[in-house]
């Protein structure tokens, strides 16, 4: 049985009251959406706030629509109903994907996109109830000065293990994030920064209130690979995003490609322009396997084999680009 | 912190109502467990991990362990109490007990109400579609295999297996 702290909670209705209370609160605050990796890191005791502000009486957050050419997803739109938009599958198949294979099924019904986007990092140190965490002296995420995964490391790593993270980077995504000071709107890329006590840019008094995906004028290819022990429930140990542009003589004319569940911030892999205006045939792939290969070296931050992980990213690589190139949209 | 007073939350539990007096951090399955007295819902993992405590909320299911009691107000609630109709049993139910899709039970209450969630969505599953809704939900006991073959007995695509005849150590 594991109690949570006390906490006062807020409901508030609309964005602008959501805002009021995070100026009021900020740093003593934290919001709730589907409440799926909140809750059981308060019930860890990684965060204790004063208050919690439910965010899922805000009308405004749960539409997915579309703008000024953009495809928007409220931040309360929950995994199973984005995994279930047809709209997203048609244009976005690794969108779909990657929602769909997000923990599991109830998962699913309760998480968000925003909440998924803002999910904590993960460590196999940091996730776990005080008591096993005051057993090992703490870590430098939290409470401690030890890192337990890199000796003598001064930068935590934990891993980003958000699945829409690495697909909406590779689609060229932006997040608008709205506080008592204004609204910005931040390319997702530029969110995460890289340090696994915080990795995002985000405020404490800022909320992120939507996703916006420029909608494809040409022929967009896209895919998603996740690796994980069991095909549910779990986090990723591995996730591959892959996006490009193709012409009608089918060369590319931009290809990105993110790897993710490695380190604290979703890892775009670069020096792969070479690449452009080619054609993605087998030996493009492969030399993109190679590149993935050689910028991505996993720890031992989670409890999966980091060897494993590092020989699957040409494979799923492989995969990726296959199943991308086979759903053509 | 001081611990923040007690407010009433209004709950919509298997269509009766109740005014439950919890504080903020009571979670639903605290509420319904140790307000309402409804100990079907079990207290598991008590993190998200295993699905033992899981509730339908407006038809969807979710893991009441970490959902909060104050957002289950103005939201359908239904619990294992509240599957059956009256004095008859859900097909689920009695697919579960015919099948002998269970051995120590606990997890089966949360299983029981994935799979009339399923069933609710998706009248004739396929044995994927079972096994990718039920993947929620862990069990130590069965293998499983009982578990998929009620959900489809449940949805009428298997037949009622035989009564296995062989002598048990439990007289009946």
């Amino acid at each position: 049985m594991l109690t949570l702290p006390p906490f006062q909670y807020h409901r508030p209705t609309s964005v602008a009251e959501a805002v009021a209370l995070l100026g009021e609160h900020g740093g003593k605050a934290k919001l709730i959406a589907g409440g799926t990796d909140l809750v059981p890191n308060m019930k860890h005791r990684l965060h204790t706030p004063e208050h919690v502000i439910g965010l899922r009486d805000v009308a405004e957050l749960h539409r997915v629509g579309s703008r000024d050419g953009a495809l928007t997803i409220g931040a309360m739109v929950t995994l199973a109903d984005l995994a279930r938009d047809e709209r997203v599958s048609a244009i976005f198949p690794s969108l779909t994907k990657a929602a769909s294979q997000i923990a599991g099924p109830q998962l699913r019904e309760m998480g968000t996109v925003g909440g998924n986007l803002a999910l904590d990092t993960r460590c196999v140190y940091y996730n776990q109830t005080y008591f096993w965490r005051k057993a090992l002296g703490y870590c430098l995420k939290k409470d401690g000065t030890v890192c337990h995964v890199v000796k003598g490391g001064q930068k935590c790593v934990a891993a980003a293990s958000n699945d829409t993270a690495p697909v909406l980077i590779a689609l060229g995504a932006t997040v608008r994030l709205v506080s008592p000071r204004g609204a910005r709107e931040v390319p997702l890329d530029q969110f995460y920064v890289a340090d696994g006590v915080k990795n995002t840019v985000l405020e404490p008094d800022e909320l992120l209130t939507e996703v916006r995906v420029l909608l494809p004028q040409g022929r967009l290819v896209n895919g998603y690979q996740k690796l994980r022990i069991r095909a549910s429930i779990d986090y990723p140990s591995l996730t591959v995003a892959v996006a490009a542009w193709l012409e009608k003589d089918g060369s590319a004319q931009w290809i990105r490609m993110v790897l993710s569940a490695l380190g604290s911030r979703p890892h775009p892999v670069k020096r792969i322009e070479h690449l452009f205006g080619k054609p993605i045939d087998a030996a493009a792939i492969e030399e993109l396997g190679q590149a993935a290969f050689k910028q991505c070296h996993p720890l031992t931050n989670i409890n999966v084999d980091p060897g494993w992980r590092r020989q699957m990213i040409p494979v799923f690589v492989r995969r990726a680009w296959a199943q991308a190139l086979a759903i053509r949209s | 912190m001081a611990r923040p007073s007690k407010q009433l939350v209004r709950l919509d539990v298997n269509q009766d109502v109740h005014d439950v007096a919890v504080e903020p951090r009571t979670t639903l399955l605290e509420a319904i467990r140790y307000a309402l007295r409804l100990t079907g819902s079990k207290q598991g993992c008590d993190k998200g991990d295993c699905g033992a405590c899981t509730v339908l909320v407006d038809g969807r299911p979710v893991l009441s362990c970490i959902s909060l009691a104050v957002e289950g107000q103005g939201r359908k609630i239904t619990t294992i109490e509240g599957l059956a109709d009256g004095n008859h049993a859900h097909p689920v139910q009695d697919a579960f007990d015919v099948c002998g899709a269970l051995q120590c039970g606990f997890c089966q209450s949360g299983m029981m109400l994935s799979a009339a969630a399923l069933l609710e969505q998706n009248p004739r599953p396929s044995r994927d579609a079972i096994k990718e809704a039920l993947s929620g939900n862990l069990c130590r006991c069965t293998g499983y295999t009982q578990i998929l073959d009620a959900v489809e007995v449940a949805s009428g695509q298997r037949d009622v297996p035989e009564r296995d005849e062989r002598p048990t150590t439990v007289r009946r």
